[in-house]
């Protein structure tokens, strides 16, 4: 259990600072989603599946989707940089 | 002066800060009405997954207040992108192309899928974790998803309106249900044909599935709208080009 959590602080630190620090405006959008993805395992293990799932479908799925259709109107959309 | 003046700010914050922690009850329990809630939601409600007791039967207000946040954020945005001055050149952006063979073809057959797993979270939403807020969205990125791959032809805005004034309608409308029955806005009605069934069946929760079912389809309409109206929204970097280059000459 406590290494689960551990594994998924990790990933969810690691994920928050490669949305600051990566060039790639896509990949950055693709870091915050995964964000949102290992928190919405924490919730999970903290026996809130109802919070899990908002934060899976809010947070991973539509969030992401809005700021990637904002960079593809900004024109920020490259994947190659 | 404004080095000063921060630092009085500051140091009023903190004292403020300082006198309300001081006074805060450390190693006692904060709140007895999760117990509470606990105890008697399965005997008053009948609903087998808590949360949703309160969200719909303990706290309807407030979930009809979220409704509301919900519902100007949607407007906001569709009032902002949807400007006239934004659409003038739509005509270029409905005849792009659809996306690829792959793309395509997995959309197809996502789309039903998201729409049964949509409607089982809002159904069964007082039974197993879920409701109207999660499976909405699901519906949502399954109307969406069609219309982001084949911009040709687009969800109609009148349906999604139409629908999303039903859905609003109808969770005032079964708060006003039970004004019928001498009881509060928005408390659960139990009679012969909603509610009789055991704890933990679909037909348990007395009046708060057909909430979570209106829940759900506002919620679904509202983001489905506003995806569309993101997606409509022309290519913004030409325009910027384009005065770019007048502004150079």
């Amino acid at each position: 259990m406590i290494w689960i959590v551990s594994i998924a602080v990790l990933v969810m630190l690691a994920a928050a600072v490669a949305v600051m620090v990566l060039p790639n405006m896509v990949a950055a959008v693709a870091a915050s989603s995964v964000v949102s993805l290992a928190l919405a395992v924490l919730f999970a293990l903290m026996k809130a599946p109802d919070v899990a799932m908002t934060e899976a479908a809010i947070g991973a799925g539509l969030s992401g989707l809005l700021l990637a259709m904002g960079l593809k109107r900004l024109g920020l959309w490259r994947l190659e940089d | 002066m404004r080095n000063v003046s921060g630092l009085l700010f500051a140091g009023g914050l903190a004292f403020l800060l300082l006198v309300l922690a001081s006074q805060l009850p450390y190693g006692h329990t904060a709140m007895t009405l999760g117990g509470a809630i606990l105890a008697h939601a399965p005997g008053e409600v009948h609903t087998a997954n808590i949360v949703a007791a309160v969200l719909l039967a303990y706290r309807g207000i407030d979930t009809l207040g979220e409704l509301s946040i919900l519902f100007t954020a949607a407007a906001g945005v569709g009032l902002i992108l949807g400007h006239s001055s934004l659409r003038s050149n739509n005509v270029q952006q409905s005849e792009q192309a659809e996306s690829g063979f792959i793309t395509t073809r997995a959309v197809d057959l996502l789309m039903p899928l998201l729409i049964v797993v949509g409607f089982y979270i809002i159904f069964y939403g007082h039974v197993t974790p879920g409701g109207g807020f999660q499976g909405g969205v699901i519906l949502a990125i399954a109307f969406f998803l069609p219309a982001l791959v084949r911009p040709g032809n687009p969800i109609d805005h009148g349906l999604i309106t139409l629908l999303e004034g039903l859905a609003g309608g109808g969770f005032i409308l079964v708060g006003l249900w039970a004004l019928w029955y001498d009881k509060p806005f928005l408390q659960p009605i139990f009679d012969s044909f909603l509610g009789t069934g055991p704890l933990g069946s679909l037909w348990s929760a007395g009046t708060l599935p057909l909430l979570y079912l209106a829940v759900g389809l506002k919620v679904g309409a509202e983001l489905a709208g506003l995806l569309v109206t993101v997606v409509d929204v022309p290519d913004l970097s030409n325009e910027n080009s384009d005065s770019n280059a007048v502004n150079k000459k």
